[in-house]
């Protein structure tokens, strides 16, 4: 036991040592200057960036969720390995592909980008929606509906908020997701922090690469804590244990 | 009163799941259904609140066509009980037990008030337990509260499919013992389904035996322990049929028929029984000790007598066995 934690101990410091001597030798090399003597560009392409996950992963949960709730009634039931057989396979097709593909169907700018994030958002969410129902125990739907719940009283007041922890993770993973993919609308002209990230790359310029890259990470960093306390806020109390074990 | 009349549940031609069942829950009493596995009787549970469709026949609950009515509202006035809690782990236990009555809509004030009333019922305190959630009790406890939350609207008609079936041994023991007292006190109509020989006989008033969805016997436990109708009941039953009957009788019916030995106050270390305890208890602490007689007590804890083994074979053979060998005569 102690052996354990002194191990993770010594990963733990050494990554955050690792952490310090980049940010180190990235401000001792001025790579963050662009933000400050830019950062008129910059707030446009960080808002840009923003708006590009926001759209698109707004859409995705309004479609996702309800098609999660629709595929496990019992009417649908029988389709559910069809509809999550084309999830999953939207989910295999590169995202560049997906991009390209996007760009000869709706052309260039932001409505290609968000279209190509918002079909890559779908699979985890739906995924984890139709996961987080299916896992609830039929006894306990079963004992809804002896004792008279309308299938409605069922979804709204057993269903959901039993399965609102595994929702909540599909949206967390596909936002996370989202923000890094976002990176890439830069080659759809849609803008974005992939500006300066694609920048770098072509100009060999490190200011450019890490002040584009380093803000992608910080973002997706800080909606993983936010959704996390989202999750905490949302998922009952009774259920919150049984999700962890 | 729960009425089958000539209940049928066929699955296309060839499958009979439930062949031409019939018979009545009296008001007030609870009736067994007891059978092997597979037998038809949580199937035959599950029809009356049409949560399995019938094929032909009817069901009639207190005097009302079940199929006229309509699932949601009949649902809501059964009693509904299954063996793995069912309680929901997102609501609190006063959530959990107050459901019915919500979804009918009652006040507020009278949510309160049946609440605490029932957890008065078995023994739990209100205020403290109401805000906890079912993962934060015991199993006994959560099954306790399976019971309350299908008594919480008080519906006339129960169901109760295996609802001890998942607790052990001693605590099994004693919740039926509970349950039987709240049963004395609220009257219900109850239709309860069981795999376990000794559960049924001690909660029924009748037993019907199912097998292969058909109706072997319907009868009270101790008529169907005497005198069984057929091969396959006395074989259910077992050989021991005899010695699961004397869970029916207590020592004060054997006092009555053949009265109780003195005490012999030279004896000290002889244990002790009390009057409304039943003979299988008594066999086997009269078994299970050296001496070869315990003293009985009265209510007031007065010795009155004292009990051998000699005495419960005497009594077997008066009142079950004498029993048995009549209806094998006729």
């Amino acid at each position: 036991m102690k052996r354990k934690k002194l191990i993770g101990n010594i990963v733990r410091y050494a990554l955050y040592a690792a952490v310090a001597a980049f940010f180190i030798w990235a401000i001792s090399n001025s790579y963050f200057d662009y933000i400050f003597s830019q950062s008129e560009t910059f707030l446009v392409l960080l808002r840009q960036h923003i708006v590009l996950v926001l759209v698109s992963s707004l859409l995705a949960i309004l479609i996702a969720v309800p098609a999660g709730i629709l595929i496990t009634r019992p009417k649908f039931k029988k389709a559910e390995w069809v509809f999550s057989n084309i999830a999953n396979l939207g989910q295999t097709i590169p995202s560049l592909a997906v991009l390209a593909l996007m760009i000869s169907i709706l052309g260039i700018g932001f409505q290609t980008a968000v279209f190509a994030l918002f079909i890559y958002s779908i699979l985890p969410i739906f995924r984890n929606t139709v996961a987080g129902i299916d896992s609830i125990d039929k006894n306990m739907i079963d004992a809804a509906k002896g004792m008279g719940m309308k299938p409605h009283q069922i979804l709204f007041r057993i269903e959901l908020p039993n399965s609102a922890y595994s929702i909540l993770a599909g949206i967390r993973t596909a936002v996370v997701l989202n923000i890094g993919t976002a990176a890439l609308a830069y080659v759809v002209g849609a803008g974005g922090l992939g500006v300066w990230i694609f920048t770098g790359i072509n100009l060999f310029d490190n200011g450019f690469l890490i002040s584009g890259a380093i803000p992608v990470t910080l973002l997706a960093i800080l909606a993983d804590y936010i959704l996390r306390k989202v999750e905490y806020i949302v998922v009952p109390k009774g259920s919150r244990r049984i999700e962890k074990a | 009163m729960i009425s089958f009349n000539h209940v049928t549940k066929s699955y296309g031609e060839e499958i009979t799941a439930i062949d031409d069942v019939d018979f009545t829950v009296e008001q007030g009493k609870i009736v067994v259904l007891l059978g092997p596995s597979g037998c038809g009787k949580t199937t035959l549970l599950r029809m009356v609140n049409q949560l399995e469709t019938i094929t032909k026949g009817e069901i009639v609950i207190n005097g009302e066509n079940s199929k006229d009515l309509d699932p949601i509202e009949l649902r809501r006035k059964i009693g509904y009980v299954i063996q793995s809690n069912g309680l929901f782990p997102n609501m609190t236990i006063e959530e959990n037990v107050m459901l019915v009555p919500d979804l009918l809509g009652w006040s507020k004030k009278d949510k309160r008030e049946r609440f605490s009333y029932l957890m008065k019922l078995i023994g739990l305190d209100a205020k403290d337990y109401g805000k906890r959630y079912p993962h934060e009790l015991s199993g006994g406890q959560q099954q306790r509260i399976g019971v309350v939350r299908a008594l919480a609207a008080d519906p006339p008609v129960m169901l109760m499919d295996e609802p001890f079936g998942a607790l052990d041994p001693i605590i099994r023991d004693k919740i039926q013992e509970e349950f039987l007292q709240i049963q004395r006190e609220v009257k219900k109509t109850i239709l309860f389904v069981s795999h376990d020989i000794d559960e049924a006989i001690k909660m029924a008033d009748k037993i019907v035996l199912l097998r292969d969805g058909k109706i072997m016997q319907f009868d009270t436990p101790s008529e169907m322990l005497a005198h069984p109708k057929n091969e396959f009941v006395s074989q259910f039953f077992g050989k021991d049929r005899a010695i699961k009957g004397l869970s029916l009788h207590t020592v004060q019916n054997l006092r009555e028929v053949i009265g109780l030995g003195p005490v012999d106050e030279a004896i000290q270390d002889t244990k002790t029984i009390h009057v409304h305890q039943d003979l299988r208890n008594t066999l086997s602490m009269l078994l299970n000790q050296e001496a070869d007689q315990v003293i009985v007590k009265d209510e007031q804890d007065e010795n009155i007598g004292t009990i051998t083994i000699d005495m419960v074979q005497k009594y077997l053979h008066y009142e079950i066995k004498g029993k048995m060998s009549a209806s094998q005569e006729g």
